[in-house]
């Protein structure tokens, strides 16, 4: 009884996860090994068992490389700016007087609040050739800024930053919050200038929160699909812009080709899963069981 | 423990297959309901009253018959709507309006009857019908088409003394002149995610969608993409131009000329090259010869699990026989598919006349396959486009690797 103590408790949490996450799961696996394809799903055509032959394909796709290359390196940058902006806000909170900071949190649950869609066409209209906002205002106007592969990253990074930075701003201002007075006290009688406070102090104590913080970020900035495809039409010009996610959707499921989308959907899982266990660790590093 | 092992094998068990729909749902009923589905537009007025009308004749010829019309949209989710019905007999219409290029996904999903002997010695040209057939067997009566010609700028070709062309050589050369006298117009509005203004260029010289890397398709590639370039319509701006985009260019007075189709005039008419237009046939290589045009249209069909198959059929020939097709002219602009009423709209409007020359020339249409979809989706005419027009790829390096993402898609279906 006492060994099936711990399993009882979590009963609650499978009954809901079982069903709503480990079916879809199952039947994307089962998918994957199938040619499954419109004309089987209504009937058309049987299904037939390809075991890893849709694998195979993605595999031995030379663009599937090359999009999950770019992805990693966009997600990468995308963390660090993430990271950047957000722990800069972070300190500047904890540091300026009441009425801004209220305006800063507010701006930043704003930006955060915008759903992903509404953000990006916003963006996309300040950075419009002829009429946006920007352009009028640096007196470029018919300057394309989704020309060019790196500066069309730029422009869409900075909108993926702006949607995610306010969680990492506001997680590190908690966690800056937390840090006793005494402390940070005890470090300026010592001599320490801010930035050795910052760098010597607070990030060592906050090392949890940020790794938590940055396995995060990864995830999220892994996963990017709505504003690459919104903001570059789809993966941008001959298709330099685009991203796993943005990759997956149209070679698979925009030409209902189920299967071989399974076997990306579940090669994109185990990617995150590997990411989720660094994750994992993180937890049960910082003290807090799961 | 063992309840969770127990969960996971049932659950292994009931579902081993990626379950199917049931094969099929239909009949052949001779009263009752007739359902039909057709897609909605934005001015559908004009459009529904000459369906109702058909609608009183129908059931005026047919006792105990009664017609219900339902609008669909022609969004993407018009893909998840056709998907339920051939999943679901229950949720099925009898009769449905599709596009021709969504013809073969649909076909091969088996979800429409053939009707090859029901439509015998219709008054259609072949390229027509096989935008309505797979492997021999039709799908569906063509009910309208649009056709792509070459919109120009009246006031800018006489300012500048310049002829329309009537050939891609000259059209080259127009473009040049104008951007070069008046560099803020575009000499022509082209587009890198434009396909349907490409392919003509491509099937101009006697290359194909399935041969893209023959020297004909080249020839065609690099005329379209020399369009791409600074003295004309300067890659920045036009690269990733859709073929929406260029209208709207034209439209706005920012280009010379346009590749627009039919149904585009009322938006050039709402614009600011508003009666300063005038528009001739897409030219070929050969002066005075025709580019074929895109055969982009609307077919009525059947569904398989159609509960009325006689009366889907007697409608079908209904509303897309002459005299409704005519109707459907004159309410929506829409270009009749039967010859005969082709002419007959010819002589009452000559706005039409560079179509209808450009129809008679002949037309060309995509590949019928499932594989068309993948291509389409898979931005492969687009890329190749694209990487011509920014120098990321020579047209030959282009070309052979589209060449390989169409063998791909055809190797897949």
């Amino acid at each position: 009884m006492r060994r099936a103590r711990p399993w009882l408790y979590l009963l609650p949490a499978a009954a809901v996860l079982v069903p709503l996450f480990g079916y879809p799961v199952y039947m994307l696996g089962l998918l994957s090994v199938f040619d499954y394809r419109q004309a089987q799903v209504s009937g058309g055509q049987p299904t037939t068992f390809v075991g890893a032959g849709n694998y195979a394909d993605v595999l031995g796709d030379p663009r599937f490389w090359q999009v999950l290359l770019q992805t990693v390196g966009f997600a990468a940058a995308l963390v660090v700016a993430t990271l950047a902006v957000g722990a800069a806000l972070a300190v500047l909170l904890t540091r300026v007087s009441p009425i801004p900071r209220a305006a800063l949190s507010l701006a930043a649950l704003g930006a955060w609040a915008a759903p992903a869609m509404t953000g990006s066409t916003v963006w996309m209209f300040l950075f419009d050739a002829d009429l946006g906002l920007v352009n009028q205002t640096l007196g470029i106007e018919g300057f394309n800024w989704f020309y060019d592969k790196w500066v069309t990253f730029g422009v869409v990074g900075a909108t993926v930053v702006w949607h995610s930075f306010p969680l990492v701003m506001l997680t590190l201002y908690a966690g800056i919050q937390a840090i006793p007075g005494s402390v940070l006290e005890a470090a300026s009688l010592d001599g320490a200038s801010a930035w050795h406070a910052f760098w010597r102090v607070m990030v060592p104590m906050l090392r949890p929160l940020i790794t938590i913080v940055v396995i995060q970020s990864i995830i999220w900035d892994f996963k990017i699909f709505t504003q690459i495809y919104v903001m570059t039409n789809g993966g941008g010009i001959a298709g330099q812009n685009s991203v796993l996610n943005v990759y997956a959707y149209q070679t698979a499921f925009g030409s209902s080709e189920y299967g071989l989308g399974s076997a990306i959907g579940v090669i994109m899982t185990l990617i995150l899963l590997v990411i989720t266990l660094f994750y994992i660790r993180a937890l049960y590093r910082t003290g807090e069981r799961l | 423990m063992r309840f969770l092992y127990c969960a996971a094998a049932l659950v292994v068990l009931t579902a081993c297959a990626p379950s199917t729909a049931p094969a099929t749902g239909g009949g052949d009923e001779k009263t009752g309901t007739l359902r039909v589905w057709l897609f909605d537009e934005p001015n559908r007025a004009p459009k529904d009253k000459v369906v109702q009308e058909a609608v009183k004749e129908f059931t005026a010829a047919h006792d105990g018959v009664q017609v219900e019309i339902t609008y669909i949209p022609t969004t993407p989710a018009r893909h998840e709507k056709f998907k339920g019905a051939f999943n679901d007999p229950a949720s099925a219409p009898d009769v449905a309006e599709y596009g021709n290029t969504d013809l073969a996904e649909y076909a091969a999903a088996g979800g429409f009857t053939d009707l090859t002997a029901d439509l015998q010695g219709q008054d259609m040209t072949a390229e027509l019908l096989q935008s309505a057939s797979v492997d021999g067997k039709q799908y569906g009566l063509p009910w309208f088409i649009g056709i792509r010609s070459l919109y120009y700028r009246t006031d800018v070709f006489s300012e500048l003394g310049l002829q329309p062309p009537t050939s891609i050589e000259e059209l080259t050369a127009a473009a040049r002149t104008v951007r070069k006298k008046k560099p803020e117009l575009y000499g022509i509005a082209v587009g890198g995610e434009y396909t349907f203004g490409a392919l003509p260029f491509v099937w101009a010289a006697g290359g194909d969608i399935t041969s893209l890397d023959g020297p004909e398709a080249r020839k065609g590639v690099k005329a379209y993409t020399d369009l791409l370039s600074d003295d004309v319509c300067p890659p920045q701006a036009c690269a990733s131009l859709t073929g929406g985009k260029t209208v709207e260019l034209f439209a706005s007075g920012k280009a010379a000329m346009g590749i627009l189709g039919n149904f585009n005039r009322s938006a050039v008419d709402a614009g600011a090259a508003a009666s300063k237009y005038a528009v001739v046939p897409l030219p070929g290589f050969d002066k005075g010869s025709l580019a074929p045009a895109f055969a982009g249209g609307n077919n009525l069909g059947v569904l398989k699990n159609a509960k009325h198959r006689s009366l889907a059929v007697d409608f079908v020939k209904l509303l897309g026989g002459k005299a409704y097709q005519v109707k459907m002219y004159e309410a929506m602009g829409n270009l009749p598919t039967l010859t005969s009423a082709r002419t007959e709209v010819a002589g009452k409007e000559p706005f039409l006349k560079p179509f209808l020359d450009t129809v008679a020339a002949g037309t060309k249409f995509v590949p019928i396959d499932p594989a068309w979809v993948k291509i389409d989706n898979g931005k492969v005419i687009p890329t190749m486009l694209q990487k011509v027009a920014t120098s990321q790829s020579s047209v030959d390096e282009a070309t052979t690797e589209a060449a390989t993402a169409v063998k791909a898609a055809f190797g897949r279906s």
